[in-house]
């Protein structure tokens, strides 16, 4: 187990070197550091002056891969690509454009994010869960019918609609929670009540149905049919059985979005305004700030390779078949 | 006439669809999923909206240099018809059938003083003496008979492809599924001949912030949706097809790399990948600008950009599936027994697992449309969509939530945008389940 942990984590060393090479010919190679110093100064009455300047203030002005000027090893590690990778793997991130310290806003930016995402998660998951094991239980009826027509309705309107809906009708309407906005502690309850509602109702229409897929396919299995044989009813082999045994895909699903928790959603706070990790990449998207970006980009994958890691684990955990050689 | 470049890509796909379907007919396998979509009335009255939108597409892609005009624009041939909805701007927000702009303003009367009122629209029920009175009847009056120009042309047709058929197809005609399909052609093809008619006099959906027509906006909107929908699928396939066929059959150091490339790929978040490629779109069109000189042509390049963006971050999925499904059919009898016979490996992959992996290909790219158009509205809204001066709902929508606080509130734009979004989405992933019902093997013969 050990082992496999381990080895698995030097896969991931490869794959994270990959999201690097691939983020540095997005920035650096398709549009050179001229390129963006010159958007970002404004595009007329740029001086070399100020471009050399610009791209010194955040160590742009070394050679791309390889540095002739200087011996030995600096040949490599006094380039802009090592300097960079580097950096991006012991997470530190530098400064962005606008001169703040992106490792610290990361860190602070977090909570919030996650306090939303997790919410949304768990009470989503439990939702969609008990809908679609409802609609296994009413299978083959006018009711399952209804749900079926439902959950593909609710899947064609788009999410926007429903935060722009929910704020409208819950929000403004029935004043019942602010419109926007967050709270530092216990205070950010209030905030955190209409974007964890309108994540977990904008899933329900694609997670129903996932779940469904998933139960009947289990429901038409042979030990469900012992089950019912020995005179066990439904609703039992249905918690008993069934539910136990669709677990296994469905808990390996929600491993692998765990760690991206984190990065919470775009969307959702930059309409609630919400200042989490999902606002801070919009902010730095609009604002055109480079080293922003491609630092989220990073920590975005590394949470994706953790999750990756994480659902094999939780695999052997809950299935004794599997076993991790 | 003028090609874009989005344009020449939906001509291509269109070729090829036509070409496939060609190819297809009378193909014995192909026979039975065909039928049973076509006996599903869901399916088939989905298939006829998603028809419909599809002409109106097809009639946004066709652009030609605008003769006669002064600013030398490039318009489509829906832009050429529709030129009375285009130039019928008026100043700022009106109502949808409204005959006065939304906002009150200073006006001069005709006897030269000066009052604080609602102006009447320049356009919108501007043949009416006295809106307060004459208004209602007069949209009845012009709906329906609208409606009654289109329900005449149904039913002529219908006549007369009745006329032609009934004879020989007795069964065909009385068959449920092509009743229903009449029903939805009628209201379809009525309905919008009530609304085109209408817009000649009125703002059917009313006006935005600059006093453009939103039901333009929404038409025009329909071709981008279904550009980022299809492009992107047709951009995306050939890579997932390839790579995943080849990384099943071949397996060893090709497996490996494949599987690495759209590993790495895969564990980008998508929308990070999609935003840091955009930016870079962005730059790399600021400092050539020389190169898009029209306003068309730069959105149309941004469009492109986002569909091959989209395509790149969406082909990974369906990789993975054709491997899997790739690595199961090598083992196979019949492949084994070619392999024994000498035949080529080429025309192993050409023959024996191409075909046999084309209907997961058909199902995710029915199931991914409706996804992408929805993604098309997410990405505007956060602005690394397509360009700002392109009609997209997505741009509706961004556009129009700011106004929700106005007093009253500005509910149009948003309403006509989620509408026509959801009639697509709808009818793509109802069509969607049908196919995947009829082209799963799983699940064939359930019926």
């Amino acid at each position: 187990m050990t082992q496999y942990i381990i080895r698995r984590f030097l896969y991931a060393f490869p794959l994270l070197m990959g999201v690097n090479i691939l983020t540095f010919v997005l920035f650096f190679i398709v549009n050179s550091p001229d390129d963006m110093a010159r958007m970002q100064l404004g595009q007329k009455h740029v001086t070399e002056q100020a471009v050399e300047n610009w791209k010194q203030q955040r160590g742009y002005d070394l050679p791309l891969l390889w540095n002739a000027k200087v011996q030995g090893d600096e040949k490599i590690t006094k380039t802009i690509f090592y300097q960079k990778s580097v950096g991006l793997f012991l997470f530190r991130f530098g400064i962005s454009d606008s001169g703040r310290n992106i490792g610290a806003d990361i860190q602070e930016r977090m909570w919030p994010s996650l306090a939303v995402a997790l919410p949304s998660l768990i009470v989503g998951l439990l939702v969609n869960i008990s809908f679609a094991l409802m609609m296994v239980l009413f299978r083959n009826s006018y009711l399952e019918h209804a749900g079926i027509v439902l959950c593909v309705i609710l899947m064609s309107v788009s999410s926007l609609f429903y935060i722009i809906g929910g704020q409208f009708f819950i929000a403004k309407l029935l004043r019942l929670v602010p419109i926007s906005g967050y709270d530092d502690g216990m205070a950010a309850v209030k905030f955190l009540i209409l974007p964890v509602l309108i994540g977990v109702f904008s899933g329900i229409g694609s997670g129903v149905r996932w779940y469904r897929t998933l139960f009947l396919e289990e429901v038409e299995k042979d030990y469900v049919r012992t089950a019912r044989a020995k005179g066990l009813t439904e609703t039992q082999t249905l918690f008993r059985h069934v539910l136990r045994n669709a677990m296994i895909p469905i808990l390996t699903g929600v491993v692998v979005v765990l760690p991206l928790l984190f990065m919470g959603s775009l969307i959702m706070e930059s309409f609630f305004s919400i200042p989490g990790l999902g606002s801070y990449t919009i902010d730095a998207i609009n604002s055109q700030d480079f080293a922003i970006v491609r630092a989220m980009v990073f920590l975005g994958s590394v949470l994706y390779v953790i999750g990756l890691l994480l659902t094999d684990i939780s695999y052997t955990i809950v299935d004794p078949r599997v076993r991790l050689s | 006439m003028i090609i874009l470049w989005t344009d020449a890509l939906i001509f291509i796909l269109n070729a090829i669809m036509l070409g496939l379907a060609f190819y297809m007919h009378g193909k014995e396998y192909i026979k039975r999923p065909m039928q049973q979509i076509y006996r599903s009335k869901i399916g088939m009255v989905s298939l006829v909206v998603l028809v419909f939108f599809v002409l109106i597409g097809l009639m946004d892609s066709v652009h030609f240099k605008a003769t006669g005009n002064k600013t030398n624009e490039i318009i489509s041939l829906l832009d050429y018809w529709a030129t009375p909805l285009r130039e019928h701007g008026e100043k700022t927000y009106s109502a949808p059938f409204a005959t006065t702009l939304y906002s009150k303003e200073m006006m001069t009367l005709a006897d030269g003083t000066t009052q604080w009122g609602y102006p009447r629209l320049e356009f919108g029920g501007s043949h009416l003496d006295e809106p307060e009175t004459q208004r209602i009847p007069d949209i009845l009056q012009k709906g329906l008979y609208g409606f009654a120009q289109g329900a005449g042309l149904v039913a002529f047709f219908m006549v007369l492809l009745w006329a032609m058929l009934a004879r020989q197809h007795k069964q065909f005609m009385h068959s449920s599924t092509v009743k229903v399909v009449w029903v939805v052609v009628f209201v379809i093809v009525s309905l919008s001949y009530a609304l085109i008619y209408l817009s000649a006099y009125y703002h059917v959906l009313g006006t935005d912030k600059v006093g453009e027509d939103v039901f333009y906006q929404a038409v025009k909107g329909i071709r981008t949706g279904l550009v980022i929908g299809t492009l992107t699928t047709l951009i995306m396939l050939p890579m997932a097809i390839i790579f995943g066929i080849l990384a099943g059959f071949f397996r060893g150091w090709i497996d490996d790399v494949i599987q690495y490339i759209y590993t790495t790929l895969n564990s980008i978040p998508g929308v990070l990948l999609i935003a840091a490629s955009i930016l870079m779109v962005q730059v790399y069109m600021a400092n050539h600008e020389e190169a898009f000189t029209s306003v068309v042509v730069r959105a149309d390049m941004r469009l492109l950009f986002l569909c091959l963006i989209l395509g790149v971050t969406s082909w990974t999925g369906l990789c993975r599936l054709l491997r899997a499904e790739t690595l199961k059919l090598r083992e196979m009898e019949y492949v084994q027994a070619a392999q024994a016979l000498g035949v080529k490996q080429g025309t192993i992959l050409l023959r024996h697992i191409l075909p046999n992996v084309m209907h997961i290909v058909l199902i995710s790219v029915v199931l991914d449309f409706s996804s992408l158009v929805l993604a098309e509205a997410v990405l505007s809204y956060i602005n690394i969509g397509v360009d700002p001066t392109t009609y997209s709902w997505g741009n509706m929508i961004n556009g129009a939530r700011l106004e929700m606080a106005r007093e009253p509130i500005v509910w149009w734009s948003l309403s006509a945008a989620f509408v026509f979004m959801f009639a697509l989405v709808l009818a793509a992933n109802l069509f969607a389940d049908v196919v995947q019902a009829a082209f799963d093997p799983r699940r064939a013969g359930n019926e």
